[in-house]
């Protein structure tokens, strides 16, 4: 139940962030979710992207470096609580996350949250035999 | 492979008698013919014959690069126009350019070192010399090019730029011995990467890099990546261009042409002479050129100079690689800092690119450095702790050989702007307020 999210290494110039996303645009990629996590002197762009492989392979072609990493991707009702929820489970089970983000699906009226975690097939199992609905590459690129 | 046994290996006593003998012409065919050496002379009181000894070299005055320039274009020349043959002249980027002239006979003395140079790293008449060094008012690619003639090999003359075709000449033509700045060497290993060459694919055996100050680790990496044999050349144009010392496989070392040139170093501070193994500043006087000889030349360079003979029996005298000039060299808050050491400690840690740039700045009255460094793909994490662990690392090891704080940043790869001569590696923007 792994998904994939491709990660970009972005210095802190302007127009990178343009450049990355004018290069998915022009090849027919869309962009699910997308998270910068910065310093002062580089970025790393973080992305779940519908077509992930062809995402990679024209980025690199484009000159940019990329990494693909394994994360896993939570559905969760939109209310309150849910994902104190999952994360309350997670901790239960001494799992760390090393960093998250989310986004609406607005037609299916769900949250996903994508969590990058220290040991991601443990948390798939700890979190599947706990009924936390859980989205595979296919779901999450088809939402 | 000793191109000239005779000289190469004569006892150096012998050799020192042929150095007087060639200084002692020397100076009175500079004291007859260049008004400015004249006038230099009789200042210091030294007549033409006044040359007893070679010890006696010390009382003669330095030439600066200066002297060129204020002498342009030919005001050095100690031949007339009708010998001179060919001139060469530096690319005036710090200035005026300075101006090289060359008769019939130094243009054989020049294909006489460059194959001594070519044939200590292995060149026979068998193999084919792919030089890809700048053809033109650059020294480098003619004076590879006569030697590579003179020795009996095939020489390319493909000299710099369009990198691909570099490469698909190499693998066409069957290229054995590479000859560009170390820089080039290694970017042309990265393109034939990227072409998808492996290095068993071309026939590359050995090649020979020169024209700026390189490291051994940087050695390393040539050779690990291209899989060849890389030695070290020296020369200036203002001596005579590449030709002037070069290294042989023992990598011990670069035999200079003593039988043309005479070495010293000097402190660059006092400009007294320091003992051999003493690292200082080369200076080199020419015996044997015709159409522009010069005394003591400070060519800034930095080295050191040793005497004992080299395991391959050569007998003439070794210079280390030069480790930086005296004008390249950095004063950052007092310290003296070499783009050299900080090339090194990249090459050492694993995942850093050899390309990286050094940005020097004032901020109020602190100098400040930063130094810019590729990230290799393979290192390259979605994590930020990891780059900056990574940062933090090559800071600290900076920081424990150059003793001041410096800045690390990570760019993206290929992003370094590639040369295809001498790379520029400093960037200081303290002179520009």
């Amino acid at each position: 139940m792994k998904a994939t999210q491709i990660s970009v290494f972005l210095e802190n110039k302007q127009g990178r962030l343009a450049d990355v996303t004018k290069v998915l645009a022009d090849n027919d990629i869309n962009i699910r979710a997308l998270f910068i996590a910065d310093t002062s002197d580089f970025g790393i762009l973080r992305m779940i992207v519908n077509k992930p492989g062809k995402a990679v392979e024209i980025l690199k072609e484009n000159q940019f470096t990329v990494s693909e990493t394994d994360v896993v991707a939570v559905e969760l009702e939109d209310r309150p609580g849910s994902l104190a929820n999952v994360l309350g489970i997670l901790n239960d089970n001494k799992l760390n996350v090393e960093y998250l983000y989310c986004f609406l699906d607005t037609e299916r009226n769900v949250a996903v949250d994508i969590m990058r975690l220290e040991d991601t097939a443990r948390a798939i199992d700890v979190l599947q035999n706990s009924g936390v609905k859980l989205l595979s590459a296919s779901d999450l690129h088809e939402l | 492979m000793i191109w000239n046994k005779d000289i190469e290996t004569m006892p150096h006593d012998r050799l020192e008698q042929l150095q007087l003998q060639r200084l002692q012409d020397t100076v009175k065919r500079i004291y007859e013919y260049v008004p400015m050496y004249k006038k230099r002379l009789d200042e210091a009181g030294i007549g033409p014959n006044s040359i007893k000894t070679l010890d006696d070299l010390e009382k003669l005055p330095f030439t600066l690069k200066t002297d060129l320039r204020d002498n342009y274009p030919f005001g050095l020349f100690a031949a007339p126009m009708k010998d001179i043959v060919r001139v060469h002249a530096s690319s005036g980027t710090t200035g005026k350019s300075t101006v090289v002239g060359y008769t019939a006979k130094d243009i054989e003395t020049w294909a006489e070192l460059m194959a001594r140079t070519l044939a200590s790293a292995g060149t026979t008449k068998e193999d084919v010399v792919h030089n890809a060094y700048g053809y033109g008012l650059f020294t480098g690619g003619l004076g590879i090019h006569y030697g590579g003639e003179r020795l009996g090999a095939t020489v390319i003359p493909i000299s710099g730029g369009n990198t691909k075709r570099q490469i698909t000449i190499m693998q066409d033509f069957g290229s054995t011995i590479l000859a560009c700045t170390p820089s080039y060497a290694l970017y042309i290993a990265e393109v034939a990467k990227e072409m998808g060459i492996k290095k068993g694919d071309l026939k590359l055996k050995a090649g020979v890099f020169g024209a700026e100050p390189w490291s051994d680790s940087m050695r390393r990496e040539i050779e690990e990546k291209l899989g060849i044999l890389a030695l070290d050349i020296y020369g200036l144009s203002e001596i005579i261009g590449p030709g002037v010392a070069y290294e042989c496989p023992e990598k011990n070392g670069l035999h200079i042409g003593e039988d043309h040139f005479i070495v010293e170093v000097i402190d660059p501070e006092t400009g007294k002479r320091l003992p051999p193994g003493e690292r200082g500043e080369l200076v080199f006087t020419t015996i044997t050129k015709e159409a522009i000889p010069v005394i003591r030349y400070r060519t800034r360079d930095i080295s050191a100079v040793h005497f004992e003979e080299c395991a391959c029996g050569r007998t003439v005298a070794r210079m280390d690689r030069v480790t930086g000039r005296t004008d390249d060299m950095l004063i950052i808050r007092g310290v003296n800092v070499f783009p050299s050491q900080i090339e090194h400690v990249l090459m050492q840690i694993d995942g850093t690119e050899p390309h990286y740039q050094l940005v020097v700045d004032r901020v109020g009255q602190l100098d400040v450095i930063e130094v810019q460094v590729e990230v290799n793909e393979k290192y390259f994490s979605d994590e930020v702790k990891l780059l900056e662990a990574f940062e933090n690392k090559i800071r600290e090891e900076l920081e424990s050989i150059l003793n001041i704080s410096v800045g690390v940043k990570l760019v993206e790869p290929k992003t370094i702007q590639r040369s295809e001569g001498k790379a520029k590696r400093v960037i200081d923007k303290r002179n520009l307020s």
